[in-house]
């Protein structure tokens, strides 16, 4: 660097930054105050709420959050278990539809008919009533190799709900792929099937992620319905203690423990999608 | 200078506060409660819906309590019970309505659609903390239910029923009695409702129920073939197990409906019901 014309802020440029900072600091001020006062006015006004004893006592009594804890943790991992199960098995059914719904050929007509009649009645019909249907239906048929196994059926059933979901999750991803990319694979030489495994999939199941993660939280929530076809999970043990002393923190317990389950995944899926867009914008 | 929206939210917030006052504060001071223990007639009785009595019970209702699934027809123990307390506080037949209540939330604390609740409801210390019960109309004893010739069926002792699968329903004693006498070796499986728990024995998802003795008999004749009950036992180890009606805390027509059952009981009215509807629901081995 050699010696030149030293620039030096003009007094007007330096007055302006004064300005800024000035500005600045008070409305970090302003809201921080903002901020005590609103807490400090929430937080009083809560608590000097006519009920707000009550409540204290019916959701967040630490004697019932003790004497419910154990039992409803040992439930809870029975509720990881059931999704950790379910999932992989969502995911091979959901990808089978989605494929099944895209083959072309003539001769395959049945097969795109029957995976378009599951995704319509798996989505249709409520997941409490397939639960229902699966978890009482199936034993009742009392046939050979069927599990009687609450938890199993519930794994069944939430399998059979969330696949038509997962597989048109898939289906929307696939269709997202341009046909040039189809095309420029299939003019290089690679099979439709190849085309499909190597250049669409891994495009299409890229872009659907964030969707599944998405469906995976509302399956970790809905294992909690297994309870009603007899499975001793969170909710249900969380009930029998709740219905023994109606008290309702072992509630709060198991709520408190579908949260901590579920911001992980949360996490995990505001990541992925940060780094898809750190990775376009690159 | 604050601006009117932010004065608004601040209103708002206050209001929510104040709305959220408990009830029974309110109700407290409005209505001095005794002159209730003065006069029992149809029109000095606060009721939900003046000028009826308004029972709950669940639905489905099952026999021997009630029959063809349907309160109103007075058919069935505890449908019979509910029109005699009401003829005693002088309530004729047509000004009794029956609202369907849930098992479990009949016995919640909080404010009840139902001048009393007729289901089964056993009396318990904890239960009557959330609300009131009347003195008992029915004695009763938990009962195991199993399939005819299965593992258990020759089970004699509550100790040779430890390795069975129990299904249960969820809140009631028959829970507690699984859970704290019988104490099986496997977590039993828990269910809604009684129907479920029925059904599962049905579909062998489990080895045995465990219900109130009269249902039980109601259970192998009509709704499991090939069942049988293997014993019955006490819940509570000393004092004997009733049912009493239920009634929001604090109910104004407590002592009323106390007086209607003492003086059924006295009367032998309610001896009477009971020969009629649960006759044959007596006899069965005790499980030691």
């Amino acid at each position: 660097m050699t010696a030149g014309p030293v620039w030096v802020k003009s007094e007007r440029e330096q007055e302006r930054e004064r300005i800024r900072r000035a500005q600045g600091r008070r409305g970090a001020s302003v809201a921080t105050v903002s901020v005590i006062v609103f807490v400090v006015l929430v937080a009083t006004v809560v608590t000097n709420a006519p009920g707000w004893s009550r409540v204290q006592v019916a959701f967040f009594s630490a004697e019932h959050l003790r004497a419910s804890l154990p039992d409803v943790a040992e439930g809870f991992l029975l509720n990881i278990k059931i999704f950790l199960i379910a999932e992989p098995l969502i995911l091979i059914v959901g990808l089978l539809v989605a494929l099944a719904r895209n083959v072309k050929s003539p001769a395959f007509l049945p097969i795109r008919a029957i995976a378009a009649l599951y995704t319509d009645a798996s989505r249709g019909v409520p997941t409490l009533l397939v639960i229902y249907l699966v978890g009482f239906g199936l034993p009742a048929l009392r046939l050979q190799g069927i599990p009687t196994d609450p938890a199993t059926l519930g794994i069944i059933a939430l399998t059979f709900s969330y696949g038509g979901y997962v597989a048109e999750v898939f289906r929307a991803g696939i269709g997202s792929v341009h046909p040039s990319q189809l095309a420029a694979a299939r003019s290089l030489g690679l099979s439709q099937t190849k085309a499909m495994r190597f250049v669409v999939l891994p495009q299409a199941t890229r872009r659907v992620m964030l969707p599944l993660l998405n469906d995976f939280i509302s399956l970790q929530k809905d294992t909690a319905l297994v309870a009603t076809i007899g499975a001793m999970e969170a909710l249900r043990q969380a009930q029998i203690h709740t219905l023994d002393t109606f008290n309702y923190t072992p509630y709060l317990v198991a709520a408190l423990l579908f949260i901590l389950l579920t911001i992980p995944m949360a996490r995990f899926a505001d990541h992925l999608s940060e780094r898809t867009r750190r990775r376009r914008s690159a | 200078m604050a601006r009117p929206s932010t004065l608004l939210a601040l209103g708002a917030l206050a209001a929510a506060a104040v709305a959220c006052a408990p009830v029974d504060d309110t109700a407290g001071t409005a209505a001095p409660a005794p002159s209730v223990s003065t006069a029992c007639t149809k029109d000095q009785l606060k009721l939900v819906n003046a000028g009826k009595l308004t029972i709950g019970t669940d639905k489905p209702a099952f026999e021997p309590w009630f029959k063809d699934d349907d309160p109103s027809n007075g058919q069935g123990f505890e449908s019979a019970v509910a029109f005699a307390v009401a003829g005693e506080l002088g309530f004729d037949r047509d000004e009794v309505q029956w609202s369907t209540v849930k098992f479990d939330s009949a016995f919640a604390p909080g404010a009840k659609p139902f001048d009393f609740d007729i289901n089964q409801v056993s009396i318990s210390p904890k239960r009557a903390q959330a609300v009131d019960f009347s003195k008992g109309y029915y004695t009763v004893k938990q009962a195991v239910v199993t399939v005819d010739g299965g593992k258990f069926a020759g089970a004699t002792t509550l100790a040779e029923l430890k390795d069975a699968k129990f299904g249960v329903q969820v809140g009631t004693t028959s829970l507690a009695a699984v859970q704290e006498i019988i104490k099986p070796g496997e977590e039993p499986n828990v269910y809604n409702d009684q129907g479920d728990a029925i059904s599962a024995l049905k579909n062998k998802q489990v080895d045995a129920v465990v219900v109130d003795l009269p249902t039980a008999f109601y259970v192998t004749a009509a709704q499991v073939e090939n069942s049988k009950i293997v014993g019955q036992f006490s819940s509570t180890g000393g004092a004997p197990e009733e049912f009493g009606l239920v009634m929001e805390k604090g109910s104004p027509i407590k002592s009323c409906v106390d007086k209607a059952v003492d003086a059924l009981k006295s009367k032998g009215e309610l001896a009477k019901i009971e020969q009629e509807w649960l006759s044959s629901a007596a006899g069965a081995p005790e499980l030691k």
